[in-house]
């Protein structure tokens, strides 16, 4: 398990312990947004590949079930506070797919990809790398939970993006599989979840908020229309990081990856943004709004990770 | 009723790509074959791609012709 980051994740950490000698008394209150993030995040990977040090039954235990709850809770409303603030327009369900590309269109923070071509060091690309290896070593994952509970056009769409990301029942061709291999190839390590104790709390909240949005089925219009976004803002980001990977000589099975990415996501755009949220918007009009609040969460949250990873680098944006 | 679905084959994305589905090799401009190994794939219309024939996004950032 992660190691703890303050009060509310140290209860955590300990009552998820295969021990059985849970602490007693109810859940401590976080110190810190860091604490909570990394206890949510625990919490969340009992419903993906668990932990070798957690009991299997906490995942279903009535009072680790209230703390996480509470914890989405704060998550969801501070991300929708972001998005009220932000007062973008909701369109008719037909303008789901010219809206998704106007919100992409219009964003403007600071580009990991851009930095990554032009200047970016070995160090700051692997810290980079080590950032995105709490999502992508699961790529895909969060998205698949929302299947059953589409209708069906958005089902048999996301399906179809779904099985190229998980390499077309190829496990060589696997998006995750991929990523550790590339992982490998740099010099990382590709176990999974090997670097969560180094993920900066804007990487938890952004991995806890797709793993929130894909596991409620009164989120799957955000889970989709997060997921638009992440496609639509993929192939041209994934072209630069592979040609920065190339100028710093970091050549190989990463370069594989974000090429793969290149390709394959100028597909999945098209399929997410038209056969996936814009099906979604027509068979579900009350999705709409959850559809734009997703990608904007997504662009949102990239956007902080960006900013986070640029502030300590000491690099302008 | 439950109703049947549109599901065509090729695609012609606005402003974008032509996506094709169940495709298994394309000949490109230059006469080369590629073999495809994915369910769907996207063929870059505009000519811009850096990786012809597929599609890579570079659409998206180049002024707007096409009016389909
Ligand atoms: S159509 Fe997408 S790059 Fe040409």
């Amino acid at each position: 398990m992660p190691k703890p980051r303050g009060p509310l994740s140290e209860w955590v950490v300990a009552r998820l312990a295969d021990s059985g000698a849970h602490p007693v008394g109810a859940a401590p209150l976080a110190h810190v947004t860091d604490d909570e993030a990394i206890a949510l995040w625990s919490l969340h990977e009992l419903s993906y590949r668990g932990f070798e040090d957690a009991s299997d039954d906490a995942e279903r235990d009535p009072e680790v079930l209230v703390v996480r709850h509470g914890l989405e809770r704060a998550l969801e409303q501070r991300l929708r506070a972001r998005w009220d603030h932000a007062g973008t327009d909701v369109p008719e369900p037909a303008g789901v797919p010219d809206a998704l590309e106007a919100l992409v269109a219009a964003d403007d923070g600071p580009s990991l990809a851009d930095h990554v071509r032009r200047r970016a060091d070995t160090d700051q690309v692997l810290e980079m790398l080590r950032q995105r290896s709490v999502y992508q070593l699961k790529e895909a994952d969060p998205t698949t939970w929302v299947v059953p509970r589409l209708p069906t056009r958005a089902k048999a769409a996301l399906m179809e993006l779904q099985f190229d990301e998980y390499g077309g029942g190829n496990p060589n061709r696997l998006h995750a599989h991929l990523f550790a291999k590339g992982l490998e190839s740099v010099g990382l390590r590709s176990e999974y979840g090997a670097y969560v104790d180094d993920a900066l709390p804007e990487t938890l909240e952004l991995n806890n908020a797709l793993s929130m949005f894909g596991m409620q089925r009164r989120l799957r219009g955000a889970a989709m229309g997060h997921l638009a976004a992440f496609e639509m803002t993929s192939s041209i980001p994934a072209r630069k990081i592979a040609q920065g990977l190339g100028r710093l000589g970091l050549e190989g099975a990463m370069v594989g990856y974000y090429d793969e990415h290149v390709e394959a996501d100028a597909v999945h755009e098209q399929l997410a943004a038209r056969d996936i949220c814009g099906t979604l918007a027509e068979d579900e009009p009350d999705q709409v709004g959850e559809i734009l609040f997703g990608a904007f969460t997504c662009l949102d949250l990239e956007s902080r990770v960006a900013t986070a990873l640029f502030d300590a680098w000491g690099v302008e944006r | 009723m439950s109703e049947d679905f549109d599901h065509p084959d090729i695609v012609l994305e606005p402003h974008g790509p032509m996506l094709v589905r169940g495709a298994s090799t394309i000949r490109d401009a230059e006469g080369t074959l590629h073999s495809v190994d994915r369910p769907v794939v996207a063929l870059c219309r505009c000519d811009k791609s850096s990786r012809l024939p597929w599609c890579d996004g570079t659409h998206k950032v180049i002024p707007r012709r096409r009016t389909s």
